[in-house]
C-alpha cells in the first residue's frame, strides 16, 4: 500500500498532479452551482419587469 | 428536409428551448463522465505498468493529457461559437463562447501546472523559456484570461460579445501552434503519444478513457454555466419568469 502512495520515488509529483487537478474540477463544479443559485435568487426578484434590462446597441444610438 | 432541418437548428437556438433541453442532459453528462473517469483512474493507476524509462512518474499523463486536450477543444468551441455569434448574430452563440471562457482557462492552467510537475522529475526544470510547447499552451491561458477581460471591459453586453468575438477569432491561430511545436521545434516536449511514439494497449486504454471522461465533464460544466448565463441574458422574458417560478 505505500508502495503505491510511494509512485517509486515520484509519489510528490505524482500526487500533486492528481490533487490539483480533483481540485480545479471540484471548484468548477461548486461554481457552476454557486452561481446557478446566485442568479436565480437575483432574478426572480424581478417579476414584473416586461423588457430585457440591459440595453442594446440600438437602443443607445 | 432542408427546413426541419433549418427548423431543427432554430429551435436548438432558441433560449427557452436549450434550457428545457439541457435541463434533461446536464445529470447524464455528469453519470457518464463520473463512470468513465473512475474507470480511467483505476486502470491508470492501477493496472497499467510502470513506464520503463520514467518510472511511476508517466502516471501524469493521465491527468495531463486530457487537461491539455481539453484546453485546445474549449478554445476552438470558443472561437467558433463566437465567430458563429458574431455573423449570425446569433444569441445563444455568444452565451456559450461566455461561458466555455473561464472552464477553458481553468483546464489550460491544470495543463500548465499538472505539465510542470511532470517536467520537474523529468527534465530537471518545471519551466523552460525555450520550449515552443510549453510557451504557446501559456500564450493559450492569456488568450482566454484576455478574453474574459475585454468582455467584462463593456457596459453593453452585444458590444462586449462582438468585441470579444473579434479576439477570439484572431487567437485561434494558437492552436494549431501548440498543436505542431512539438514537431516543428523538437525542444524539451516529448512527441504526440497517441498517433506517433505509439504507447503500449495496457497504457493507452486509460488515457483514451480518461480524455473520453474530462470531455463530458467539460459538457456537464458547460451546460450548467450556460444555463445560468442564459437566464441572465433572457432576465425579463416571459419564459424565464415562468422557469423561475416553477424551480425557485
Amino acid at each position: 500500500m505505500s508502495e503505491f502512495f510511494n509512485m517509486g520515488g515520484y509519489g510528490y509529483y505524482v500526487w500533486s498532479s492528481f490533487g490539483l487537478s480533483f481540485l480545479v474540477i471540484v471548484l468548477n463544479i461548486w461554481w457552476a452551482y454557486a452561481r446557478s443559485t446566485r442568479v436565480k435568487r437575483r432574478l426572480s426578484g424581478r417579476v414584473e419587469q416586461p423588457e430585457p434590462v440591459r440595453p442594446t446597441v440600438r437602443q443607445v444610438q | 428536409m432542408w427546413r426541419t432541418l433549418t427548423l431543427f437548428f432554430h429551435q436548438l437556438a432558441s433560449p427557452p428551448h436549450f434550457y428545457r433541453w439541457s435541463g434533461l442532459f446536464a445529470p447524464w453528462f455528469a453519470a457518464v463522465a463520473l463512470v468513465l473517469i473512475t474507470i480511467g483512474l483505476y486502470g491508470g493507476l492501477l493496472l497499467a505498468p510502470p513506464d520503463y524509462q520514467q518510472g511511476e512518474a508517466f502516471r501524469i499523463i493521465y491527468v495531463h493529457v486530457p487537461s491539455a486536450y481539453l484546453s485546445m477543444l474549449s478554445y476552438v468551441l470558443m472561437a467558433t461559437a463566437a465567430a458563429v455569434g458574431f455573423i449570425w448574430r446569433i444569441k445563444l452563440a455568444h452565451a456559450v463562447a461566455v461561458s466555455t471562457a473561464p472552464i477553458g482557462a481553468s483546464f489550460t492552467f491544470l495543463a500548465l501546472v499538472t505539465g510542470a510537475l511532470w517536467g520537474k522529475p523529468m527534465w530537471g526544470t518545471y519551466w523552460q523559456w525555450g520550449d515552443a510547447r510549453l510557451v504557446s499552451e501559456l500564450v493559450l491561458l492569456f488568450l482566454f484570461l484576455g478574453y474574459m477581460a475585454l468582455h467584462a471591459a463593456f457596459e453593453e453586453q452585444e458590444r462586449g460579445d462582438r468585441m470579444s468575438a473579434v479576439l477570439a477569432v484572431v487567437g485561434v491561430v494558437n492552436v494549431p501552434i501548440i498543436h505542431y511545436s512539438v514537431v516543428w521545434w523538437a525542444t524539451l516536449h516529448q512527441g504526440p503519444s497517441i498517433t506517433e511514439n505509439a504507447i503500449s494497449g495496457a497504457m493507452l486504454w486509460p488515457l483514451l478513457v480518461m480524455i473520453a471522461g474530462y470531455t463530458f465533464c467539460f459538457g456537464w460544466l458547460l451546460l450548467l454555466q450556460l444555463r445560468s448565463e442564459v437566464l441572465e441574458r433572457e432576465a425579463g422574458a416571459r419564459w424565464t419568469q415562468r422557469v423561475l417560478e416553477a424551480s425557485p
